[in-house]
């Protein structure tokens, strides 16, 4: 192959140590999670020992110092993870390890002192302590600055009260990251973070909810009646709680949806396998102009989606914090990524529409990209507002 | 298992974007000569249906036609990223028969003249083209052959040391403003096999033209060309082998359609800008209408499939100037942004309301010129065939 430009270009944003990487995630997920996947489904839960082999296998601290147990790897050794994840079978598998390494944790090495690091994110990252974040309330989502749990200082304590509402994790965590109003007055500056142990007194699980996918993981309401915590609680300062969880946002939109356009192109190829080997009138469905030009349209739309996440990504893991690209990567791709699995719900037909196969699973489990981490409507309303509008 | 004992770092001083500083001033200096010595007369020209010749030795001077070819022939390359900023910037000139009309010389006629050309004929066709002193048109459909290129009649008969071309074609980019036309023409038998490219002189006896009125893309002259008796010199066989004129139009498709697909991204995101600012300083029911919920809504949503069309492009011209034919990175990204630059158009008019359908401002240009988008260098479901052929569906 004969260049056509002077300059050096890379191929791609991975590198060939990502692909090793990547080689060793895809054997360990097609051994220890794939064959589990219709049975913790079935259970609404899987295991917690899924973490610490996770951990041990060195895979939840890739990203993370070495000093710390982790893999000391870049942004980008993360991003792996997340996508061969896809391949597990079941994106309430995927949800809870990417709520541990990329949504509950990154404020701790970020923000947290050292105390902090070693109490909660060593052992998060061998899996031995399971992470959840607590943003979302019964009267506030995206909404951030509506957030009515309070933490009051009594002492050198904090004394939190409030509830949460939708929390991946929330049943099984032995810690969540959590925000609470620390004053009423000082709007945006009046919300921190904290870091509140799961078996502090008035903390509880009031209910396991029920839900249409993602139904091997555990989402909880929790109730905080007057939970004390230690002054060292307080993860990161005082009132800088609102800029904190907003930079946490964009790295769970970006892993979010990366996850999910790579579990799209996992199901566009089954798609396009299935379409060559079922046959209808005489001949295989994908011989069909309907289907085979649907099936094209549908690779246009999950590369273009999959480039725009990579070119975020890279931003993202270069030092930039490039919301609007993040934001339109999580709106676009949600659409492609539910386009593709409803796509597949077609071709699949019957089958498809019984619980024998795993399309059904898919197209349920992702229906929530498109909520979670901020609906498409706030996505619009972030975009809009980085183009000034 | 992954032990972590070679941490993973960012790669340094070897950055993944495509573009470097020095494309960036290329950029920036094209866009400076587009703001002044194109865009002011756009309105002009498309009165006229034609813009001045002298576009093309200003071109030249400039260097941006020299862009893809080697020094030795008065480029300065080749650089396909350099070309790509060509492209883009090209299309934000406000009219696609511009675009199209240098575009045809430079990304078609001059480039299989560059590619396939012998020494003489590269020192004939290729070193002037890259000046601008001559204006090349590329020739393959015809009434009853496009995108299907084995089929098409046209006839070149040898005879002696020359050959005689018989046939017609037709939706031909600068066909009759063209000094010289690269012309696909039946050689031999039927088939792939029998094509060649000859190169025709536009001043040939028995060369003519019929230019074609056309819905968009006004400034282009797009024309049917016949060729009754046209005898040219045997040396006009592009590259002095009978039979490789399939191979030499396969060869060439990907960077017509990289860079209709690199334009196509340009204007709607110029397009987008435009139906912006129309819907900042317009007003209804109090409020600038940018300011309602579904305007600023759809705004997010087309300026993130123009941001994932660009992702996707990139993409394919990442692979190109690697070095690979990318044909399936490129049919996806062809007919991607060709469909959304027209559809950004219909949205950007639809917010215009009605002055959008009046022909005082640009966007309606902009609505007739993205429509071609999906039928030239390929229809969007010529794409979809060559990618469902690639992944074993067809």
């Amino acid at each position: 192959m004969t260049p056509r430009t002077p300059a050096a270009v890379r191929p791609s944003i991975f590198t060939p140590e990502h692909e090793e990487l990547r080689a060793s995630i895809r054997a360990y997920v097609e051994r220890e999670l794939r064959p589990f996947a219709s049975e913790w489904e079935a259970a609404g839960w899987f295991p917690d020992e899924v973490f610490t082999k996770l951990g041990a296998a060195g895979f939840l601290g890739l990203t993370y110092p070495i000093e710390l147990g982790g893999q000391g790897g870049d942004y980008l050794s993360g991003l792996v993870l997340k996508e061969e994840m896809a391949a597990c079978g079941s994106g309430g598998v995927s949800m809870a390890v990417a709520v541990q390494t990329d949504m509950a944790t990154p404020p701790i090495l970020k923000f947290g002192t050292k105390e902090q690091q070693d109490t909660y994110l060593r052992p998060a990252i061998q899996g031995t302590k399971i992470a959840c974040i607590g943003i979302t309330e019964p009267g506030a989502g995206s909404d951030v600055a509506n957030i009515q749990t309070t933490a009051k200082r009594d002492g050198s304590d904090w004394i939190l009260n409030g509830r949460k509402v939708f929390i991946t994790n929330g049943v099984r965590a032995h810690f969540c990251t959590l925000v609470a109003r620390t004053s009423k007055q000082a709007g945006y500056q009046g919300f921190s973070l904290f870091i509140v142990p799961t078996d502090a007194p008035g903390w509880s699980v009031s209910r396991k909810l029920d839900k249409l996918g993602m139904r091997s993981s555990d989402t909880a309401e929790i109730a905080l009646d007057d939970v004390r915590v230690p002054a060292d609680a307080l993860l990161g300062e005082e009132g800088n709680g609102f800029p904190q969880i907003m930079w946490e946002l964009q790295g769970e939109r970006l892993v979010a949806i990366a996850g999910s356009i790579t579990g799209a192109r996992l199901l566009h190829e089954r798609c396009v396998a299935y379409a060559k080997e079922r046959t209808t009138f005489g001949r295989p469905i994908g011989r069909n102009q309907a289907i085979s030009h649907r099936l094209v349209e549908l690779s246009e739309k999950i590369e273009a989606a999959q480039q725009l996440i990579y070119d975020a990504a890279w931003s993202f893991a270069t030092g930039g914090y490039p919301v609007a690209e993040i934001s339109m990567a999580k709106l676009y791709g949600g659409i492609v990524v539910n386009e593709m699995t409803n796509l597949a719900m077609q071709i699949f037909a019957g089958a498809a529409y019984t619980t024998a196969l795993d399309i059904e699973r898919a197209w349920r489990d992702t229906r929530l990209i498109r909520i979670g981490g901020g609906t498409d409507e706030i996505m619009r309303e972030v975009i809009a507002k980085t183009m000034g509008l | 298992m992954f032990d972590g004992s070679q941490p993973i770092t960012p790669p340094a001083g070897d950055p993944y974007p495509l573009f470097r500083e020095e494309h960036e001033e290329l950029r920036s200096s094209i866009r400076r000569f587009i703001d002044k010595e194109v865009a002011p007369f756009i309105e002009e020209w498309e009165e006229l249906r034609d813009f001045p010749r002298e576009l093309y030795d200003r071109c030249g001077e400039l260097g941006f036609f020299g862009l893809k070819f080697a020094e030795e022939h008065g480029g300065s390359g080749p650089d396909y990223l350099a070309a790509a900023v060509f492209t883009e910037e090209l299309a934000r000139c406000g009219a696609g028969g511009v675009a199209a009309g240098l575009g045809a010389h430079t990304d078609l006629a001059s480039l299989y003249v560059g590619n396939y050309g012998t020494p003489e004929q590269l020192q004939r066709w290729l070193v002037p083209s890259i000046r601008g002193e001559i204006i090349g048109a590329l020739a393959v459909t015809e009434p009853d052959a496009g995108s299907d290129v084995a089929s098409l009649r046209t006839r070149a008969t040898r005879d002696g040391d020359h050959y005689v071309i018989d046939g017609a074609k037709t939706f031909i980019t600068n066909g009759s403003k063209a000094d010289y036309v690269v012309v696909a023409a039946r050689t031999g038998g039927d088939g792939h096999a029998g094509i060649s490219l000859i190169v025709v002189d536009a001043t040939t006896p028995g060369f003519s033209t019929n230019r074609l009125d056309t819905v968009g893309w006004r400034t282009s002259h797009t024309a049917e060309l016949f060729f009754d008796g046209v005898r040219v010199s045997a040396g006009n066989l592009l590259g002095g082998v009978e039979g490789d004129g399939f191979k030499q139009i396969m060869g060439n498709f990907g960077w017509e359609r990289l860079a209709m697909a690199l334009g196509a991204n340009a204007a709607a995101a110029k397009t987008l800008e435009a139906g912006i600012a129309y819907a900042q300083e317009r007003t209804a029911f109090g409020k600038p209408i940018s300011k309602f919920q579904v305007w600023k809504h759809r705004f997010a949503d087309l300026a993130s499939e123009i941001a994932a069309s660009r992702s996707l492009t990139y993409h394919a011209l990442r692979r190109y100037v690697l070095g690979e034919p990318a044909i399936r990175e490129i049919a996806l990204a062809k007919s991607f942004a060709c469909e959304l630059d027209w559809k950004v158009a219909d949205e950007c008019l639809q917010v215009h309301g009605g002055w959008g359908y009046m022909m005082e401002y640009p966007v309606q240009r902009a609505w007739r010129d993205s429509r071609l988008g999906p039928i030239g260098g390929g229809t969007t479901e010529i794409m979809r065939e060559i990618v469902a052929k690639i992944d074993g569906l067809s």
